[in-house]
């Protein structure tokens, strides 16, 4: 009972500020050009391979690549960092507006309170899956139709993946709660996720993939584990990703198993302090 | 409305780390009066309300709404009302910002215009609240507190802020809830910003209970005495040492315990010492509180 409300109480808190749909535009815009961009790219390259490898700087397609996946996972391979964001800013906002005192006046259970944010924000982050899969399917079989390439949309397959990228999603904004209550700290938070999405990941990733044993490794890290959960991913042709990876339900298990056990350290460091 | 509980704090200490804030604190606030809670800025009020409300853990000892603590409550928000550090998200507006607490608190929503109106905010209700000033911020506050049409008011320096009118509100919604049998606790740095609203007053200092009672024993605690000031204040100190004079030193010279200005005008005449000022102390109550929290600073 007192869970539905703490739930109803973060969805609204979400819902009556304007970061979400700031995010949510730029996850659309960012999607819709990397899918929709890549797609032409990509069907253009596969129409004019001599063309292509002509300009010396891409590597000839694999023959027979089912183009469609990788273009549709740019939902979720690229756009994993925004409901990461929004799930550290509902936890990270709190401190820094110092509105954990009416949230624990009118809730004075603070576990409560944390498991309302992260099961919002695991619904958040599917929504947000949802616009983000909507915009690469969308952007990308358009490009892909253009040069009439299948685009795998009468697949089972196809809509398996799609499914299993919003779950990614899901998941990933859990993950944001978990970052948010460890580093409470807003602005260090949101340097945190840029930084290891963007730069520390990938080249980890790079370097792991460089040996069989770092490989192993290399493939339990968050974003590797997000692609093998999604099952498909732009990291695998560009040889950034190991060839071995978890399979979908593996990846699924490290994103999940990151979310709640941040979460619950942090549950039982951060949030059990004095608020002051 | 739900009925006016006691608060009580008993045997109440705070620690962060080395410093101690609040020291072995125990009073009672009794509904149907508003309580003045007193004390110069870090005296420990604050602190003292955070434990109150569970969002600091006491070192020792409890702090109780009628011998249930506050995470205790099983309605919080519609037993107690508290306003702390009138802290809100700069981008949300005052109606949604009510609106969320009243969902975590399982309130009806049809309580938030309610309670808009009732701290004059209705027509900034739709406006976001980084653009408040300081005094919208403390009516806000205040409109938080009433969600739940509580029996027990926390409210941490609620008139900070407010304008002369806004102060005049404050005052008559304050009586007006005890009257009907709350519990009113209001902190303030200020006894004179209180003075006019308050029944009952707590007074600490460095985190110790100076003393608690009635507004008016405050006043017949202190005897008359002299306000003595020179442009040499060592001098006059000496001069009334050695006339065997007690005495504190305050803002506007010496205030000494002796009610006839007479004998301490000859005390500075004996000492050859220049007076700037000598006269009686007219009102006791603002002195007396200085002199309780004068005492627990030298302590």
């Amino acid at each position: 009972m007192n869970l539905v409300r703490a739930l109803g109480a973060e969805f609204q808190k979400v819902f009556t500020t304007r970061i979400w749909w700031l995010l949510a535009i730029l996850l659309a815009g960012y999607v819709a050009i990397m899918s929709g961009g890549l797609g032409a790219f990509l069907g253009w390259a596969s129409q004019n391979p001599d063309a292509a490898a002509s300009t010396g700087n891409s590597a000839p397609l694999p023959a027979g690549l089912d183009l469609a996946p990788l273009v549709y996972s740019f939902a979720s391979s690229i756009g994993y960092v925004f409901p990461v964001l929004l799930g550290a800013l509902a936890v990270t906002g709190e401190f820094r507006h110092q509105t954990l005192t009416p949230t624990f006046l009118a809730e004075p259970h603070r576990t409560v309170v944390l498991t309302a944010k992260f099961i919002s924000q695991l619904v958040i982050g599917a929504g947000l899956g949802v616009i983000a899969f909507a915009v690469s399917v969308g952007a990308g079989s358009a490009a892909l139709a253009a040069f009439g390439l299948d685009t795998g949309l009468d697949s089972s397959d196809t809509w398996a993946l799609i499914g299993r990228g919003v779950l990614a999603m899901a998941l990933w904004g859990a993950i944001g709660v978990g970052l948010g209550v460890l580093v409470t700290n807003q602005v260090a938070a949101i340097v945190i996720v840029i930084a290891f999405t963007q730069f520390v990941e990938p080249i980890l990733r790079l370097v792991a993939s460089l040996s069989d044993v770092t490989a192993s490794i290399g493939r339990f890290l968050p974003g590797a584990a997000s692609d093998a959960l999604v099952g498909a991913s732009f990291y695998n042709i560009a040889s950034l990703g190991s060839s071995e990876s978890l399979e979908w339900w593996q990846g699924g298990l490290v994103l999940a198993g990151i979310a709640v056990v941040a979460t619950v350290i942090g549950g039982a460091t951060t949030w059990r302090r004095d608020v002051s | 409305m739900a009925s006016g509980i006691p608060i009580e704090i008993s045997g109440l200490s705070k620690h962060f780390g080395p410093v101690t804030a609040v020291d072995d604190l125990s009073f009672t606030v009794q509904p149907g009066s508003v309580t003045g809670f007193l004390g110069p800025n870090g005296a420990g009020k604050t602190t003292t309300l955070r434990v109150l409300l569970g969002l600091e853990h006491a070192s020792a000892g409890t702090a109780t709404f009628g011998g249930t603590p506050y995470s205790a409550l099983p309605r919080p928000l519609e037993t107690v009302g508290a306003a702390l550090d009138a802290s809100f998200h700069p981008g949300r507006t005052a109606r949604n910002h009510l609106k969320v607490y009243a969902t975590a608190a399982g309130l009806s929503s049809a309580r938030v215009p309610v309670v808009l109106e009732q701290v004059g905010m209705s027509d900034y209700a739709d406006r976001r609240v980084g653009g408040y000033s300081l005094g919208m911020r403390q009516r806000l506050a205040l409109a938080y507190t009433l969600l739940g049409d509580p029996g027990v008011f926390v409210l941490d320096e609620p008139i900070n802020g407010l304008d002369p009118e806004g102060i005049k509100w404050i005052r008559g919604f304050l009586q007006t809830l005890a009257h009907e049998g709350r519990t009113v606790l209001v902190s303030s740095h200020l006894l004179s910003e209180v003075q006019q609203s308050v029944d009952e007053v707590v007074i600490i200092a460095k985190g110790r209970l100076m003393k608690s009672g009635t507004l008016a024993s405050l006043e017949l605690d202190s005897a008359p005495r002299t306000i003595a000031d020179s442009p040499d204040r060592p001098a006059l100190a000496a001069a009334l040492t050695s006339a065997g004079l007690e005495f504190i030193e305050g803002r506007s010279g010496f205030i000494v315990d002796e009610p006839d200005p007479a004998r301490v005008g000859h005390a500075a005449f004996v000492g050859g010492v220049e007076l700037a000022a000598l006269h009686r102390l007219k009102s006791g109550l603002e002195e007396s509180f200085l002199s309780l929290v004068g005492e627990g600073e030298a302590s």
